[in-house]
């Protein structure tokens, strides 16, 4: 069984279907790159996957472990190990990246019956994974992305994944916005969580991302559709060629 | 159902009351004369209407149309509900001194753990000793305001508290006002009194006993703060949801001292309350922050008005409002800068977060600058929570509820915050979150 089936899957947002029958198939270990032009659905995908409201899903199935996924709150799926690095992360001032992530992770462990960390385990896991990925203590101290320069945000994002540990993990964009050395950190970041028993699906516009993080798998997503698959060697045909021969194929 | 009384029916209501009450009234010497004038000036204006400014948003005319016969004196059984009221809402370390139905009950209070930096006495006491009689005018003090007029007229007790000059009194004093009563008003104040350089804290509770209902709560506390001065007072009322709780501050703050007031109403179907600080020393620091968090039906009302007086004062004011439901939340915060106060640097910022479609927030703040080479900033907003917060925190593993709830507590966080004592914060942080979790 696949990690993450998509079979035929077709979604609306405000009566303009954006999704028009996908099919995607993620296995365990692996890591699935999502290519595509600006528009095609690329985040509106993974918002489906993550379960953000205000979609209609109109056909088709979502399974995660073999469970219908769209049939559970968008916590449920956190709690089973879905997890969505955000296009663009909100900033939520007031509430400090520390709070956040204690309660987080604290709410998942719970819905997983596992016990809550204590105050100095969860600091000293924070502390480690802070650390890992260059990130400060005093933008730990802050209220979650307040301030927070674009690249920053991007970091805080893999900070919360290497935390929550999930078995999914959507990454859109995440090289949006950062520099090379930024960039650096945080593939090695996401590299570092690869394992046998995860998946990752990498949505990006660059190629350069996919030289440090290779992928076993690219898609080519156009008009809400998976157009074509291929080994790493696809993203650089895209890179010379764009994606208009993809427009109408499949 | 209660229709709105007429004015005069209304008024000869009030007249019955204060003949019935008058007799259980304390007070020696020019006592009796002082309440009398009080209640002229409360019996020619009635009851705060709309009519007046600064009651615009809370008609009590229209919207509790009579004042209730005054409370009987508690009995054992009225003591009992009350002690068990009273110990819920104790703060931790506080000491408490609790009042109710308008009188003081020392058997329910910590007077042992009073430390010997302060003196606490009941209104009753001195205003029956014939030596504290020329206290009795700034005791009984009026404004302009018909509810505090009608307060010193009625008043049957209250806690006058004294700290001496150079005086630190460490523990919190908490003064717990329990109702017990069915459809009766009570009247208390209290006056408080800081020498130069006097510290304290006193943290103010308004609860009703299991069982009360449909009271008025009519309260009022004088404050002296003296020169260097530091006093936090921290109000947090939850009336009855079918009772009205009104409370009146007056505060006058000395050269260089510094008050911190922060006020939270929870629940009640009527609360109001209006905050009077006069800052009449130069170098004053004031801290003024407060939160109304409202659902069903319930209507809040909180007008702070900080006169700066005199030059080089700073005042800082955050207010939120939280509604839900069908509430209603009013804050009017004003500025006054008098001529001479030069160099006044005043901010005030309100925010109300509407939780429902029919939820309404009235965010006034006035400033009215009458001086020159001043910095006064203001700001005010409303408006409901973010979807794209929420999601972001379910996505993380968050419930709706809890995020929803994190999010509000954000929300409100910033002038809790404000709070110094880590202790009396985790205290309004508590009765705040209580006040959360039991959203549907
Ligand atoms: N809430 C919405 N209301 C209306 N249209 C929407 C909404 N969300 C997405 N769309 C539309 O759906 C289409 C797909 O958007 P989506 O954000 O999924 O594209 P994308 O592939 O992620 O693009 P990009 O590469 O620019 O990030 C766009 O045309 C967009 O305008
Ligand atoms: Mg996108």
């Amino acid at each position: 069984m696949a990690l993450l089936e998509i079979h035929d899957l077709h979604v609306r947002v405000e009566n303009r279907e954006i999704i028009r029958g996908l099919h995607l198939n993620v296995n365990a270990g692996e890591v699935h790159a999502i290519m595509g032009p600006n528009g095609s659905g690329k985040s509106t995908l993974s918002h489906v996957i993550a379960g953000k409201p205000g979609y209609e899903i109109t056909g088709g199935q979502v399974l995660f472990r073999g469970e219908n996924l769209l049939r559970m709150e968008p916590n449920e799926r956190a709690a089973k190990g879905v997890f969505l690095a955000f296009q663009y992360p909100v900033d939520i001032p007031g509430v400090t990246t520390m709070n956040f992530l204690r309660a987080a992770l604290n709410a998942q462990r719970k819905a997983r019956d596992q016990r809550e960390f204590s105050t100095p385990e969860f600091l000293k896991r924070v502390r480690e994974v802070a650390g890992s990925l260059k990130i400060p203590h005093d933008m730990i101290k802050r209220g979650v992305n307040v301030g927070f320069s674009g690249g920053e945000k991007k970091r805080n994002e893999i900070l919360q994944m290497a935390l929550l540990e999930p078995s999914l993990c959507i990454l859109d964009e995440i090289d949006s916005g950062l520099d090379i050395d930024a960039l650096r950190i945080v593939a090695s970041g996401i590299n570092a969580l690869r394992s046998p028993a995860r998946a990752m699906i990498l949505i990006t516009h660059y190629r350069r991302l996919l030289d440090h993080i290779v992928p076993d798998i690219v898609h080519v997503m156009s008009k809400g559709r998976v157009r074509k698959s291929g080994g790493k060697e696809l993203a650089l045909e895209l890179e010379a060629c764009g994606y208009a021969q993809f427009e109408d194929a499949a | 159902m209660k229709q709105v009384l007429a004015k005069a029916d209304a008024e000869r209501a009030t007249d019955d009351i204060f003949a019935e009450a008058r007799g259980r009234l304390p007070g020696a010497g020019p006592v009796p004369q002082i309440r009398a004038r009080a209640f002229d000036v409360y019996k020619r204006a009635g009851l705060p209407h709309r009519g007046m400014e600064d009651w615009k948003y809370t008609d009590l005319r229209a919207l509790i149309g009579e004042v209730l016969p005054l409370a009987p004196q508690p009995d054992a059984q009225a003591l009992a509900r009350a002690k068990v009221s009273a110990k819920q809402v104790a703060a931790d370390q506080a000491v408490k001194l609790v009042l109710v139905d308008g009188m003081f009950a020392p058997e329910l209070s910590d007077l042992g753990r009073l430390e010997t930096e302060v003196v606490v006495r009941s209104l009753r006491e001195v205003l029956e000793t014939p030596a504290a009689v020329a206290m009795a005018g700034l005791l009984l003090s009026t404004t302009s305001d018909s509810a505090i007029s009608l307060n010193a007229a009625m008043a049957t007790d209250g806690l006058v508290i004294t700290v001496a000059d150079g005086n630190a009194v460490k523990r919190p004093i908490q003064i717990v006002h329990v109702a017990t009563g069915l459809s009766v008003s009570t009247y208390t104040r209290s006056y408080l009194q800081l020498g130069k350089g006097a510290h304290a804290a006193i943290l103010e509770s308004f609860v009703p006993a299991e069982g009360a209902s449909g009271y008025q709560a009519n309260d009022a506390i004088i404050a002296l703060v003296g020169e260097e001065a530091r006093l936090s007072h921290i109000r947090v009322a939850a009336a009855a949801s079918d009772a009205v709780n009104i409370s009146s501050a007056i505060m006058a703050v000395g050269a260089r001292a510094k008050l911190d007031l922060f006020t939270m109403t929870c629940s009640g179907s009527i609360s109001r309350y209006q905050g009077f600080i006069t800052l009449a020393g130069e170098g004053t620091k004031l801290s003024a922050n407060g939160v109304n968090l409202v659902r069903d039906e319930l209507h809040a009302d909180t007008k702070i008005v900080v006169d700066h007086a005199v030059p080089h004062c700073n005042s800082r004011e955050k207010f939120r409002a939280v509604i839900d439901d069908c509430g209603r939340s009013v804050f009017q915060g004003r500025i006054l800068v008098r001529p001479a106060a030069r160099k006044t640097d005043a901010t005030l910022t309100t925010r109300a977060l509407l939780l429902s479609d029919q939820a309404e927030a009235d965010n006034k703040p006035e400033l009215e600058i009458l001086a020159d080479d001043v910095a006064c900033r203001h700001g005010a907003t409303s408006g409901a929570l973010d979807d794209a917060l929420v999601f972001y925190l379910r996505a993380r593993g968050l419930s709706e509820k809890d995020a929803r709830i994190l999010l509000i507590k954000a929300f409100i966080g910033e002038p809790i915050e404000e709070i110094t004592s880590q202790n009396l914060r985790d205290f309004v942080t508590a009765q705040a979150e209580h006040w959360l979790q039991a959203r549907r």
